[in-house]
């Protein structure tokens, strides 16, 4: 123990919190140097002088001035525990707005149908004749005959022509 | 304080009634000024009622009430200082943790000032004189009498450093209270005086 560690530690020895060990060598060093034992011996006196100042009482209507206080502070009903916090309040508000955005928003994606044009709308008026069943079932037969009645009548009429040449 | 937090206001009466003289004591001590002290305690109060609902007993509860109650002090210090300071605020600014600030009357003729004041208007000067910090690190110490891990939390230091604010302070107040406790100071102060 020298002068400098003692004045980090004399506020702990003078408290009494210090251990046995750092105690015996603080007394010890006390008992060496006299500037560190009068310094302690003052510090002591301060402590013993500063027991002399006076407490004082709060004043008379302390207590109901801070009671009043306290009872002016907003409290919280037993219906507010519905009302939500502000910030989850702010929240929901942002998310519903989002959301309604979003859904108002016209979109920019070609895979989803644009406006509808006449010619649209006549294909989808022949929609029912795609749908007919006796009509799409019928529809390759159809395919094959007309080739097979118009040639012989095209070829019947030109056979003569050529021949006649 | 959990009862209190629990909505237990017979609970808040109750710490009303326990902490309301050493926080009172504790603001008076700080600001010097009762009606200021007596404000403040009530702010005091008021913010623990509010933040009842935040509160975690991480730590003691008187750590965390006079944390409160220091920010607090020191703020309306530093608030007020332009009138509550006894020195010009033009004299030579001092490092503000290693010396505490001056008080001309009492340092020139200390002697006759002890016969004009008793000696507990004197002691509550001196400690008055003390930089914020170290005041309130001195008032906690010795008249909350709380542990040096409690003080370091309410004033946001470490151990260490609490130990060397208090060293100074308790240095200075020796210094200023040298003719309670050095009864040769006043000879010595003299013959650095003289020529």
């Amino acid at each position: 123990m020298n002068c400098e560690k003692l004045t980090q530690e004399l506020i702990t020895y003078l408290d009494g919190r210090m251990h046995e060990v750092e105690r015996r060598e603080t007394e010890e060093h006390l008992r060496g140097c006299a500037t560190c034992r009068e310094r302690a011996e003052q510090f002591r006196r301060v402590w013993t002088a500063m027991d002399e100042v006076p407490v004082i009482d709060p004043s008379f209507g302390f207590d109901a001035r801070v009671r009043q206080r306290v009872a002016a502070e907003p409290g919280r009903n037993w219906f507010g525990w519905f009302v939500p916090q502000a910030r989850l309040a702010f929240s929901a508000v942002l998310l519903i707005a989002l959301t309604v955005w979003i859904a108002k928003r016209p979109s920019g994606n070609p895979g989803t149908p644009g406006p509808m044009t006449e010619q649209d709308f006549n294909a989808i008026k022949d929609l029912g004749v795609l749908e007919n069943y006796d009509v799409v079932t019928k529809m390759d037969a159809l395919s094959e005959l007309v080739p097979a009645v118009d040639q012989p009548t095209q070829n019947s009429e030109a056979e003569p022509t050529q021949s006649n040449d | 304080m959990l009862d209190v937090k629990g909505g237990d206001n017979s609970s808040f009466d109750f710490l009303l009634v326990k902490y309301r003289s050493p926080l009172v004591n504790f603001l008076y001590r700080m600001v010097r000024d009762r009606a200021t002290a007596e404000d403040l305690a009530q702010d005091v109060f008021l913010r623990v009622y509010r933040a009842r609902k935040q509160y975690i007993p991480s730590a003691k509860f008187t750590t965390w009430l006079f944390r409160i109650a220091t920010n607090a002090a020191l703020n309306s210090v530093r608030d007020n200082r332009h009138q509550k300071m006894e020195v010009s605020l033009d004299a030579p600014v001092r490092d503000e943790e290693s010396a505490p600030r001056e008080l001309p009357a009492r340092e020139t003729r200390i002697d006759e000032h002890l016969l004009e004041r008793d000696r507990a208007e004197f002691i509550q000067r001196a400690i008055a004189s003390l930089p914020e910090k170290q005041r309130a690190a001195v008032l906690l110490h010795k008249y909350e009498e709380m542990d040096y891990a409690e003080i370091a939390k309410v004033l946001d230091c470490t151990d260490a450093a609490l130990k060397s604010l208090l060293f100074r302070a308790y240095e200075n107040l020796r210094i200023q209270l040298a003719p309670l406790v050095n009864p040769s100071a006043p000879a010595r102060a003299e013959e650095r005086r003289s020529p």
